[in-house]
């Protein structure tokens, strides 16, 4: 396990893919795909920020960048940063993708400007203003419940139930079936990764969860007036193809979910850890969205994606050739301290526009308004109605390639 | 550099120096402007930094593009003739001086 700050570091030559010697660019032995890794990779993260602007990774032989100002620049130059070969570890352009490739997420402009266009309407400000009061409902109402029981899992009873209990609806999925979404989500994550265990055993699993969000993607199995049918409608005013709508509808269901399951999981971890944040919260539950923000930075549901050099490029003085894949470490930069004063605190008052727990860019979450209002409205209705939430046994984390959460988080609430 | 005024909603002033080059947007939030959240730090997402412009400056903008007035119907405080997004207002020479009312709200 990483303990120190420089370990891993292994000298200052490291090989490229095609394996010749790279001047400047420091060597890492840190597997940030490993299970050690998941359990706590701030020394880690820490080590790959401090050893260079731009790292390799010798174990998976990728070139990595950890700090803030490389991140967000590899995030804002999609020309030379492409997506289209893939944004996990694995280059399209030498292997056959486990699935076709998402017309959003794996793809450049202007193919991507297009498609994107599509999604950003059907989940714009202007929607999240139609859904807002039912989803904050469905809020309070799961928080009423969870009162009831005092003490329960928050990962299984609150952050996968009530993303569950209001996001499938707003698709317009029908009610059977949907035991696959989380599975499928874990395989779609496991899969950025490299081809480690995790990676192998999901994809192996996968056939079922695949055939069922293939089918609930038709039209004929989307209710109307949902995301899904929006999507659909787009053929006839002649924006996407109809082979393409249902491909739109896979990437809501393949990233809708899991994320913001670990999106308020963190959030309840950062409020049942820091009972004075949530001292402030309640205090003023105006800060609840906010709050949910600040705990996307400070654990990074989602930790990592990949970009592949379109061209010959310099990142922070180290030249790096065409062709490579660049690992992003998220999760590392929402906690760089050349960009963030106290980055180890969560403050649910921080000024966070600018992390990157979204992203950023032409590719940034196209459903992050659905995630904040998931987050506002779950944790403005426990600002509410609760007045303590204490941890009642220790926690267990849950492993995957990409997200980063817990397996089960067992709290008690007091009420208010 | 050009300034900006950021007038809020109770009616105090913010004048911030912007680079040429950067949004309205970007400046304010550089420069701890409270009002202007930016939820989506730029990338034409979140309709969160909402500003209402000044009667004198509005003709001296770019147009509204497509992206951005659909953003607009979905902005907390009321969309009015004036409503902009500041991510998508880039600073130049001639916005020396550009005056931006903030909404009352913004989520």
């Amino acid at each position: 396990m990483v303990t120190t700050g420089s370990a891993g570091f292994v000298g200052g030559r490291a090989r490229s893919a095609s394996g010749s010697v790279l001047s400047g660019i420091p060597g890492l032995d840190i597997d940030p795909f490993a299970i050690e890794f998941f359990e706590n990779p701030y020394p880690a993260q820490e080590a790959l920020r401090e050893a260079g602007p731009v790292v390799h990774l010798d174990k998976w032989k990728v070139y990595a960048v950890a700090r803030y100002a490389e991140v967000y620049a590899v995030l804002n130059d999609p020309l030379t940063f492409c997506s289209s070969r893939g944004v996990g570890l694995s280059d399209f352009a030498k292997e056959k993708p486990w699935r076709p490739p998402s017309l959003i997420l794996e793809a450049d402009p202007p193919a991507h400007t297009r498609t994107r266009a599509v999604l950003n309407r059907v989940l714009s400000p202007a929607v999240m203003k139609q859904i807002r009061d039912g989803f904050a409902a469905a809020a309070e109402a799961k928080v009423d419940e969870l009162l009831a029981k005092g003490s329960f899992d928050a990962v299984a009873d609150l952050a996968e139930a009530y993303p569950l209990s209001v996001f499938p609806d707003a698709v317009g999925l029908k009610p059977e079936g949907r035991e696959h979404l989380l599975p499928y989500a874990g395989v779609v994550f496991n899969a950025f990764g490299p081809p480690n265990e995790l990676r192998q055993t999901a994809i192996e699993r996968s056939q079922p969860h695949q055939a069922y969000v293939q089918e609930q993607c038709q039209r004929d199995n989307l209710a109307p007036g949902g995301f899904g049918a929006c999507i659909h409608a787009r053929v006839d005013a002649g924006d996407i193809t109809a082979a393409e709508a249902p491909m739109l509808v896979r990437s809501l269901l393949s990233a809708g979910i899991d994320t913001t399951v670990n999106g308020i999981g963190a959030a309840i971890y950062c409020l049942a850890r820091f009972p004075e944040e949530f001292a402030r919260l309640r205090n003023d539950p105006s800060l609840a969205r906010n709050a949910f923000e600040e705990a996307v930075r400070f654990e990074s549901p989602v930790q990592t994606f990949f970009r592949t050099t379109t061209k010959d490029v310099n990142i922070g003085g180290c030249g790096v050739g065409e062709g490579e894949k660049i690992l992003m470490f998220l999760g590392a930069a929402n906690r760089d301290p050349r960009r963030w004063v106290d980055p180890e605190r969560y403050d649910i008052t921080r000024k966070t526009s600018g992390h990157v727990g979204f992203g950023a860019g032409i590719h940034m979450c196209v459903g992050q308004l659905v995630a904040r209002l998931e987050g506002e409205v779950m944790l403005a209705a426990l600002a509410r109605k609760v007045a303590a939430i204490e941890i009642a046994a220790p926690v267990k984390r849950r492993y995957n390639n990409t997200l980063r959460g817990l397996d089960s988080l067992r709290i008690a609430l007091t009420p208010a | 550099m050009p300034t900006i005024t950021f007038i809020r909603a109770d009616g105090r002033n913010e004048r911030v120096e912007a680079e040429i080059g950067e949004s309205a947007m970007r400046a304010a939030v550089v420069h701890g402007v409270d009002g202007i959240v930016a939820e989506c730090g730029g990338s034409a997402l979140c309709a969160t930094c909402h500003v209402y412009v000044d009667d004198k400056w509005i003709s001296r903008l770019a147009a509204v593009g497509d992206d951005e007035d659909a953003l607009l119907d979905g902005t907390a405080s009321e969309r009015q003739t004036n409503s902009r997004l500041s991510c998508q207002i880039t600073i130049t020479l001639e916005l020396d001086g550009l005056v931006l009312r903030l909404p009352e709200r913004q989520v």
